[in-house]
C-alpha cells in the first residue's frame, strides 16, 4: 500500500503553463494564470475564482456520495427493475476456446416459468453481414466479433446465447440449463508456444501504431559500444476490472425507438456501432452514459452486452437489461501480454550509443490489436542509433485492447529496467544516467517538445524523496529485519488533442448549460468542464450545468488517450469566446450603451457582467444585454480541431521514486514510499489531477506485484476470473 | 472432436423458480413488505425491488465490498446475504445514511478529500467506514487500512479514503 504520496513534485508546477497545444485557436492569455496559486491552494478550501488550476471539489461529488448517481444497470424507466417494463438478459458463454457450435438446446431453459426467450445464432434477428459494420472508431484491423452471429467459437467465454426472463435470477438460472454441443478444433493460449509464429503487423515507419523507422546503424553501434546490456522482460495479461460490471439497459419506446443506458467511454462510438451492426436508423437510437464506474480503456470499444440488450429489445419489443457477471468480464479485452528484448549500448561515460527493442504482444485470431509498443524506448533518451521490431502472436483469446497507457505501461517498464541494469554495469547512479541521456527533442521525430520539464521532475522528485542519501551497494540499506531498496524510473506519455464540439446556452439569469457528448469515467470531466466554462464566461461555478454522456450532444471522440481534458477545455474556451462576442455585440447595440465605444477585446466578463477594461464603472449585465437585444438566451456551438503544427512533439513526463522493503525471512514485499513528480502541462484541477496520479501509482504497484491473468492452457480458459484470485 | 457442455444439475432437481415469500425489511427507517424468492439477495432486493440503486454490485461474490450496507448497525456484504434471512431487520443504505438533507460527515469528507473517482465503490466504502467507526476498533491510519481492506477501489483512491475517514472520525468525535 502507498503510505505517502508526495505533493511536492511538479504537479501543477510553474514550468508547463499553456504548453500542451493551447495555441492558435484560443487566446492563451484567457487560460494562463500564474501557477504559483496552484501550489499554495488548500485542498479542502472552497473553490475560488478563477477556478482553473484550483483544487475544486467534484461537482458530481454529492451525487456519488449519496447514491443518487445512476450507472448503466440502474435506469429502470418506466417503473421498477421488475414488472412488465423491463426484461433481464443473462448470457451463456462458450466452454471451449476454438471450434463450432453444433447445437444449442434451450428446451429446458425455455420451460422455466418467467423465461421469455433464448436468443442465439440459431434464431437471432437480422444483423449486418460485413466486418465494416462492426468496426467501431477504435477497432483494430480485422474481423470484429459478431455476438450471436454464427456458430464459430473464437475464445472461451464468448457469448453464444442470451436468456431473457422477467427477473434476473430466473434468467441466470435458466442460462445454467442451456445445453451446448461443440465441435472442438483445439486451441493455443500460451504465448510461448506461438512465439515462433509471431508476425509483424506493420513495417517500421508505416503506420501510427507500428514501430518507428530505425535511425543510424543500431547493430554496428551496439557491437562497437564500450558497455552493453541486453535482457528480456515479460508482462502477463492483465484485466481492467473496473468496479462497475459491464451492463446496458435498453429502454423500448415503441415504434423501434430505443434509449440505451450503457457503460462506455464513448456514447457516440456506441451509437454508430449499433446503427451499423443492427441496421438501425440513427434517429431511432440514443445512447446515454451519465456515469461510468471505471473504464481504464475497457470501455473504448463497444462491448457485446450493449449490442445484445438492443438486439433483444428490438426482437421482443420491450425494454431489456443485460448485465455481465464479473467472470464474464474476463471475456472482454485485456492488456496484451508482452515479451520484450531490449539491448542498450553505451560509451564508458554513460552516453547511449544504441537501442534495440523487440517485442511480441498477444492478440486474437480475428483482429490485430497493437499500439506503439517499442517506439517509446527510442523516443525518450538521446541516442543516435535505434532499431525497433514488433510482432503479434495470435492466440485463441478475445482481442486484446487498450488499458491505461497502452504500450507505454509495458514498453517503458522494460526500458527503465534496462536503464537501471545498464547503470549498474556502468557503476553510475541511475538518476545520473538518465540525466546524461537527457534529450530536449523527441528522438524519433527529431522535433523539439512543446514543453518538457522532466529535468525539474528529476530534481524536485529526488529532493522530495531524499535520493541523495541512497546507498547503491546491494543489501546495504536496512530497516530492522527488512532490506530497503530505493529505485527510480522515468515516465512518458502522449499529450494529444482531438476534434471536439461544444455547445453553450447562456440564459439571461446568468446560467450556462455546457454540452458535449464526452464521458466522465471518473477522471473529473464534469468538474473541469464547469471550471473552464465558469472562468471563460465570468460566472460562478454553481451557475454552470454540464451535460455529457448523451449521443445526441455535440460531437466528441471517445474518452481515452488522455486527450479529453485538453480537447474539451479548448472546445469550451472556443465556444465561450463566441458567446462573449455575441454578448458584446448585444451590449454595444443598447441605447446609450456604456460599452458603445468598446472593442471586442476591451471587455472582460466578471460576476455576470460585461465590464470595460479601461473603466470598470462602464458595465452592462448579461441580463440587460439580452433584454435589449430581445433574446432570452445566447447559444453557440463550435467545433475545435487541433492541427499538428508540424514543429513540436507533445508528451508528458514524470520521474518516479520508490522505496521498497523486503522481509528477508518471509520475502514479503512492501512499497512504503513513492514520490511521483509529473510534468503534464497546465493542470486544470489540482485535486482531481492528484487523484489521477495517485491512482496511477496504485496501478503501478498492482502491476508490479499482484496483477496477472492466469490461463489453464489445457482448457484455454482463464482460471482466476474473479477479484478474489485476480488481485487488483 | 465433439463434446457437450454439462449443464449443472438444476437446484434440488427443480426446473421452476421457487415460490415467493413475504419479507419485511425496514430500510432507512421505512418498513417495506416484499414478495421475494428465497434466492434473492439483500443486494438485489434493494436494487431491483426497492429501487435503491445507491448500493452497488461490483462482483456479486463478496470480494469487493461495493454492496456494503448496515444491518442493525453492522456492516454486511449485501450480495452474500439472502433477503429472506434478513426478515424484520433494520437496514441502512447510502441513501439513508444522512439524517437530513445535510451530508453525513463521511460523505462530506469523501467529497473534500476526493476519496473517489468513478464513484462506484463509494457507497460501499462510506457504509463500511460508518460501520468501522461504530465498531470503535480503528484508532490509527494503519488500523483503518486493515479494517477497510474488504472494500476495493480500482481507481486507487485509497490514501484519500483513509484521510477522509480520519477526518470524519474527528468530526464525529467532536460532535459526540
Amino acid at each position: 500500500m502507498v503510505s505517502k504520496i508526495s505533493r511536492r513534485g511538479v504537479l501543477g508546477g510553474a514550468a508547463a503553463v499553456g504548453s500542451v497545444g493551447w495555441g492558435g485557436l484560443v487566446d492563451p492569455d484567457d487560460l494562463r494564470r500564474p501557477a504559483k496559486a496552484v501550489a499554495q491552494a488548500n485542498r479542502a478550501s472552497e473553490p475560488t475564482r478563477p477556478y482553473i488550476g484550483t483544487p475544486t471539489s467534484r461537482i458530481d461529488g454529492r451525487a456519488k456520495v449519496t447514491g443518487a448517481a445512476k450507472y448503466a444497470a440502474e435506469f429502470n424507466e418506466p417503473g421498477l427493475a421488475l414488472g412488465p417494463g423491463l426484461a433481464h438478459g443473462s448470457l451463456v458463454t462458450s466452454g471451449i476456446a476454438n471450434g463450432r457450435i453444433l447445437e444449442i438446446d434451450a428446451g429446458a431453459a425455455l420451460r422455466v416459468g418467467g423465461v421469455i426467450d433464448v436468443l442465439s445464432h440459431q434464431n437471432r434477428p437480422d444483423m449486418a453481414g460485413s466486418d465494416e459494420a462492426y468496426q467501431d472508431e477504435t477497432a483494430p484491423e480485422g474481423s470484429p466479433l459478431r455476438p450471436l452471429y454464427d456458430d464459430k467459437i473464437r475464445f472461451s467465454g464468448q457469448p453464444i446465447a442470451l436468456v431473457v426472463a422477467e427477473e434476473p435470477e430466473i434468467a441466470r438460472f435458466a442460462a445454467s440449463l442451456v445445453r451446448v454441443e461443440y465441435q472442438d478444433d483445439g486451441h493455443v493460449t500460451d504465448l510461448y508456444r506461438q512465439r515462433e509464429a509471431a508476425f509483424a503487423p506493420a513495417q517500421p515507419g508505416a503506420s501510427r501504431f507500428g514501430p518507428p523507422k530505425p535511425r543510424g546503424q543500431a547493430e554496428e553501434a551496439l557491437a562497437a559500444a564500450a558497455v552493453r546490456h541486453a535482457a528480456e522482460y515479460y508482462v502477463p495479461i492483465e484485466h481492467h476490472n473496473p468496479m462497475e460490471m459491464y451492463a446496458s439497459t435498453a429502454i423500448w419506446h415503441g415504434d423501434g425507438k430505443i434509449t440505451v443506458y450503457d457503460k462506455t467511454q464513448g456514447v457516440q462510438n456506441v451509437h454508430r456501432y449499433l446503427c451499423g451492426a443492427l441496421l438501425m436508423e440513427p434517429d431511432d437510437l440514443r445512447v446515454m452514459s451519465p456515469y461510468m464506474g471505471g473504464g481504464f480503456g475497457s470501455g473504448l470499444r463497444p462491448q457485446y452486452q450493449v449490442l445484445l440488450a438492443v438486439l433483444a429489445a428490438r426482437a421482443l419489443e420491450r425494454s431489456v437489461r443485460v448485465a455481465l457477471s464479473r467472470t464474464q468480464m474476463y471475456g472482454l479485452g485485456y492488456r496484451p501480454a508482452m515479451l520484450q528484448r531490449i539491448e542498450l549500448g553505451a560509451d564508458g561515460g554513460g552516453n547511449l550509443e544504441a537501442i534495440t527493442h523487440e517485442a511480441i504482444t498477444v492478440t486474437s485470431q480475428y483482429e490485430d490489436f497493437y499500439r506503439q509498443e517499442t517506439g517509446w524506448s527510442g523516443l525518450l533518451y538521446a541516442c543516435p542509433n535505434a532499431k525497433y521490431e514488433h510482432k503479434l502472436a495470435r492466440l485463441d483469446l478475445a482481442t486484446s485492447c487498450d488499458m491505461r497507457c497502452p504500450s507505454a505501461a509495458t514498453g517503458v517498464y522494460a526500458l527503465e529496467c534496462a536503464m537501471d541494469e545498464l547503470a549498474v554495469a556502468l557503476k553510475v547512479d541511475p538518476l545520473e544516467l538518465r540525466l546524461r541521456c537527457y534529450s530536449d527533442r523527441d528522438q524519433n521525430t527529431d522535433r523539439p517538445y512543446s514543453s518538457k520539464n522532466l529535468r525539474d521532475c528529476y530534481r524536485q522528485g529526488a529532493e522530495a524523496f531524499g535520493w541523495q542519501r541512497r546507498n547503491a551497494e546491494p543489501r546495504s540499506m536496512r530497516d530492522g529485519g527488512e532490506l530497503v531498496g530505493w529505485g527510480m524510473a522515468t515516465g512518458v506519455w502522449e499529450a494529444l488533442q482531438m476534434p471536439i464540439a461544444v455547445r453553450i446556452a447562456l440564459s439571461a439569469d446568468g446560467h450556462a448549460e455546457v454540452s458535449c457528448a464526452t464521458s466522465d469515467i471518473g477522471t473529473g470531466t464534469y468538474t473541469i468542464m464547469a471550471q473552464v466554462a465558469a472562468d471563460m464566461l465570468g460566472l460562478p461555478l454553481e451557475n454552470i450545468s454540464i451535460r455529457l454522456g448523451d449521443s445526441t450532444l455535440p460531437q466528441s471522440p471517445v474518452e481515452g488517450g488522455s486527450w479529453i481534458a485538453a480537447s474539451v477545455a479548448n472546445g469550451i474556451a472556443t465556444t465561450a469566446s463566441a458567446v462573449r462576442s455575441e454578448l458584446v455585440r448585444l451590449a454595444k447595440q443598447m441605447s446609450n450603451s456604456p460599452l458603445a465605444d468598446a472593442g471586442r477585446d476591451d471587455v472582460v466578463f466578471a460576476d455576470g457582467k460585461l465590464v470595460s477594461k479601461r473603466d470598470a464603472s462602464r458595465a452592462v449585465s448579461i441580463a440587460d444585454a439580452m433584454r435589449s437585444g430581445a433574446v432570452d438566451r445566447v447559444e453557440q456551438q463550435r467545433s475545435t480541431t487541433f492541427a499538428d503544427d508540424g514543429v513540436h512533439a507533445h508528451n508528458t513526463h514524470s520521474a518516479i521514486f520508490a522505496e521498497v522493503k523486503v522481509d528477508e525471512q518471509l520475502g514479503v514485499i512492501r512499497v512504503t514510499r513513492v514520490v511521483n513528480a509529473v510534468a503534464a502541462g497546465r493542470i486544470l484541477n489540482t485535486k482531481t489531477a492528484s487523484s489521477q496520479i495517485m491512482g496511477s501509482v496504485v496501478w503501478g504497484i498492482g502491476m508490479a506485484l499482484h496483477e496477472e491473468t492466469l490461463i489453464d492452457h489445457n482448457f484455454g480458459r482463464i482460471m482466476n476470473a474473479n477479484i478474489a484470485e485476480y488481485h487488483v | 472432436m465433439s463434446q457437450t457442455s454439462k449443464a449443472p444439475s438444476p437446484i434440488g432437481g427443480a426446473t421452476q423458480p421457487p415460490a415467493k415469500i413475504e419479507v419485511a425489511l425496514t430500510v432507512n427507517g421505512v418498513e417495506a413488505h416484499l414478495q421475494l424468492a428465497p434466492w434473492t439477495t439483500l443486494l438485489d432486493a434493494l436494487r431491483d425491488h426497492l429501487d435503491l440503486t445507491g448500493t452497488k454490485k461490483g462482483c456479486d461474490h463478496g470480494q469487493c465490498g461495493a454492496c456494503t450496507v448496515l444491518v442493525e448497525g453492522r456492516r454486511l456484504n449485501s450480495c452474500l446475504a439472502l433477503a429472506v434471512m434478513q426478515d424484520g431487520a433494520q437496514i441502512t443504505t447510502i441513501e439513508g445514511l444522512a439524517a437530513s438533507d445535510a451530508l453525513h460527515p463521511l460523505q462530506q469528507a469523501f467529497i473534500e478529500h476526493d476519496a473517489f473517482q468513478c464513484g462506484y465503490c463509494t457507497p460501499g466504502q462510506i457504509c463500511s467506514a460508518a460501520g468501522l467507526i461504530a465498531e470503535g476498533k480503528a484508532k490509527t491510519s494503519d488500523e483503518i487500512r486493515e479494517l477497510m481492506s474488504g472494500n476495493i477501489c480500482r481507481c486507487g483512491a485509497y490514501p484519500n479514503i483513509v484521510a477522509a475517514i480520519e477526518q470524519a472520525m474527528a468530526v464525529m468525535r467532536d460532535k459526540s
